[in-house]
């Protein structure tokens, strides 16, 4: 009972991971920046839902979907545009630039909405649950289809679509890329508008279970790029499988331990640093014949 | 052509920048200019970080309450002038900022902290500076610096009494949850004791990180414990998550009631009234408490920040802080902090909560006592209070329960 419980508010710990992480598998593990940034557009995302609320009323949730993949996408590309690119190959400068950034995101967040939570409604079909001896929340139920779909919808991107081949090359052989033809300037501002964008789906989805504050995107960062990393750069099986592991593991010790939530914390950090002990580049290596 | 169009936008940038100066210098807590007429007072609360989310509304009311004081002539004839400064979360920042006030500033007092992390890095700068720190919110408890005056709940003013109530409702077993900090532990620690003593039963005991959102592991536990009733002391952005996922797992304030002290008015908008109204608090003051003092201490605070604006606990701490400083020091005759000191007990004020005393020996106050329950509006009615205010007792030496708590 209490196991196939836990088993369920494992996967739906792994949507909400997956769902965070997912921008950074383009962001971080294909282009390599480390955007502190990331969690600030999660936040966006989650703002948009709050701003939409008054205009279109409860199924605010819902239109802000497509809206906040726009505001998330276009906060990236001018990032991306302004500073970002300045910074190609000095990862740790990145870092820095970005986390200032990511702190001055948080203050014009508190200066416009204030510093207190807001509160975004949930659709009403969303409060419920349904109980199959187990009980499963509507919202976490939502949470892990859309993530489902925001994978589907990648994987097609990339492998079907002439822009997803292009950024695929761009990532596995920059300079091949450029003298094959490829645009690689556009290419990277696409993978950066694509992976904030997905950012704010997935702030839009976490005001269904939790805060909406200045510092909502800062809770989730460090986790992402926890399971980009232990997924593999760039692998977007990868970060699936890492999140849904990673879910799973950390609902069930914290269940089977007294004052768990820490502990399961601990237990998580130390399982993913033996892990990249014998697996360095995670889960999941990308093959290329490039010299870098 | 060219050349006119950029002197145009160079004239009008320059033009804008002097009139936002021109702006900032109208306003008194930007201004950092003193004259002669004019007593420095600190004030240092988180104004960025996680913890600007509870800090700021507590410097809101300070900077009322010191413009009510100046309105009122000020403190021995000068105009107090507050000095405000940024803890930004970071609790050695809190430690390096009042060590500024108290020597570049040299502020005659300071009214800041929210967190006893920030209390406790303060408490040895002040020790030290022998200056005095006026600190506005509930806590834990087992503590008494000569240099601090303590005007939220200590545990006797709040947890006792929220224990007291839980077990006059016939509650036999109770649930803790937390976050991993001291004040939730320590409380938690005399919650047991007083569980031990009181024939009720420890169905659980859980802790979270701060800042945790995801409480799907700890809802499912109390649906397996089954308890009467959660003691939740968890603070700040943690109790959005828990309420909103305690409501989404079916779990209501019938079959799983709570109660809480760090959830006031202002964390009941961000949580949602829908997803925590019937649930438990305990706090010794609520925006709707009766009384003429409230109703213009909540329509002065409305008309200076906004109609949508909601008061609390803290923030009337913070604001009774500033009164009774201004009290003690014109009893005082001066700002010295020793004669402040010595003038300060007894002191008794009536304030937004009702009757606010200075208790000498501990330099707590005297509160009154209130359990309420949160309405679907977002507002909190009171279902109990204690009759009468309560003495403080941080190290609860009147209870025969918590000997032993203290060492």
């Amino acid at each position: 009972m209490g196991t196939l419980n836990q088993l369920v508010i494992g996967a739906s710990i792994g949507a909400v991971l997956l769902l965070a992480s997912l921008g950074l598998t383009f962001t971080f593990g294909q282009m390599g920046v480390i955007n502190m940034a990331h969690g600030e557009f999660i936040m966006a995302g989650a703002y948009t839902a709050y701003v939409l609320q008054p205009l279109v009323g409860e199924q605010a949730v819902l239109v802000a979907l497509p809206v906040a993949f726009a505001v998330g996408g276009v906060l990236g590309l001018i990032l991306e545009r302004l500073f970002i690119r300045r910074f190609y190959g000095r990862p740790l400068d990145t870092l820095l630039l970005t986390w200032g950034i990511s702190l001055i995101l948080q203050q014009v967040a508190r200066d416009v909405f204030g510093a207190p939570n807001v509160q975004v409604t949930a659709p009403g079909w969303l409060t419920g649950g349904i109980d199959v001896g187990v009980r499963i929340p509507y919202n976490r139920v939502f949470i892990l289809v859309l993530a489902v779909g925001c994978v589907a919808a990648i994987s097609l991107y990339l492998s079907k679509l002439r822009q997803g081949r292009r950024m695929r090359a761009v990532m596995q052989n920059r300079q091949l890329a450029a003298v094959s033809g490829v645009a690689t300037g556009r290419v990277d501002q696409a993978t950066f508008f694509i992976g904030s964008g997905l950012a704010g789906v997935a702030g839009v989805a976490l005001t269904l279970i939790g805060p909406v504050g200045p510092t909502l995107g800062s809770g989730y960062i460090v986790d992402a790029f926890l399971v980009v990393v232990a997924g593999g750069l760039g692998q977007l099986r990868g970060a699936v499988i890492a999140a849904f592991a990673l879910g799973v593991l950390n609902s069930f010790v914290e269940f089977w331990t007294a004052n768990g939530a820490s502990f399961a914390k601990v237990v998580v950090f130390a399982v993913i640093i033996a892990f990249l002990q014998f697996r360095p580049q995670g889960m999941f290596v990308l093959r290329s014949r490039a010299l870098t | 052509m060219a050349a006119t169009k950029w002197t145009k936008t160079l004239s009008i940038l320059f033009l804008s920048t002097t009139l936002a100066v021109a702006g900032c210098a109208d306003d008194p807590a930007a201004s950092g200019s003193s004259s002669g007429d004019t007593i420095k007072v600190g004030i240092l609360h988180s104004l960025s970080g996680t913890m600007a989310i509870s800090e700021v509304t507590v410097r809101d009311s300070e900077l009322l309450a010191i413009e009510e004081v100046n309105a009122a002539g000020g403190v021995l004839g000068k105009k107090l002038e507050p000095v405000v400064e940024d803890g930004a979360s970071d609790w050695p920042t809190f430690a390096e900022k009042a060590q500024k006030l108290i020597n570049e500033d040299k502020v005659a007092t300071t009214f800041g902290g929210w967190t006893s992390a920030s209390r406790k890095a303060m408490l040895p700068v002040f020790e030290r500076n022998k200056a005095l720190l006026w600190y506005p919110v509930q806590y834990e408890g087992l503590e008494s610096s000569p240099y601090i005056f303590y005007t939220g709940a200590t545990t006797n003013q709040q947890i006792v009494p929220a224990l007291d109530y839980l077990k006059q409702q016939g509650k036999k077993s109770v649930f803790l949850v937390g976050s991993d900090y001291v004040f939730p532990r320590t409380a938690n620690k005399i919650i047991k004791a007083y569980a031990a003593a009181n024939g009720m039963t420890v169905a659980g005991e859980e802790y979270t990180p701060l800042g945790t959102t995801e409480y799907s592991t700890i809802v499912n536990k109390l649906g397996q414990a089954k308890p009467d009733v959660v003691f939740n002391t968890l603070n700040g952005d943690s109790n959005v998550a828990f309420f909103k996922q305690l409501r989404s797992a079916g779990l209501t304030d019938k079959t799983m009631p709570t109660v809480s002290v760090s959830v006031a008015e202002e964390e009941v908008g961000g949580i949602g009234p829908a997803n925590i109204a019937g649930h438990l608090v305990a706090w010794n003051y609520y925006q709707t408490t009766e009384g003429a003092t409230n109703t213009e201490f909540v329509k002065k605070y409305k008309a200076k920040y906004g109609a949508a604006k909601v008061t609390s606990d803290p923030m009337e701490a913070g604001y009774n802080a500033v009164k009774l400083w201004a009290a003690a020091a014109t009893k005082a005759g001066s700002t010295d902090v020793e004669a402040v000191k010595k003038a300060a007990g007894g002191i008794s004020l009536d304030l937004p909560e009702g009757k606010v005393t200075i208790d000498g020996e501990t330099q707590h106050v005297y509160k009154t006592a209130r359990i309420g329950l949160i309405q679907p509006d977002g507002q909190i009615k009171e279902v109990w209070n204690s009759g009468a205010p309560v003495k403080p007792d941080p190290y609860l030496k009147g209870y025969p329960w918590a000997a032993g708590l203290a060492s």
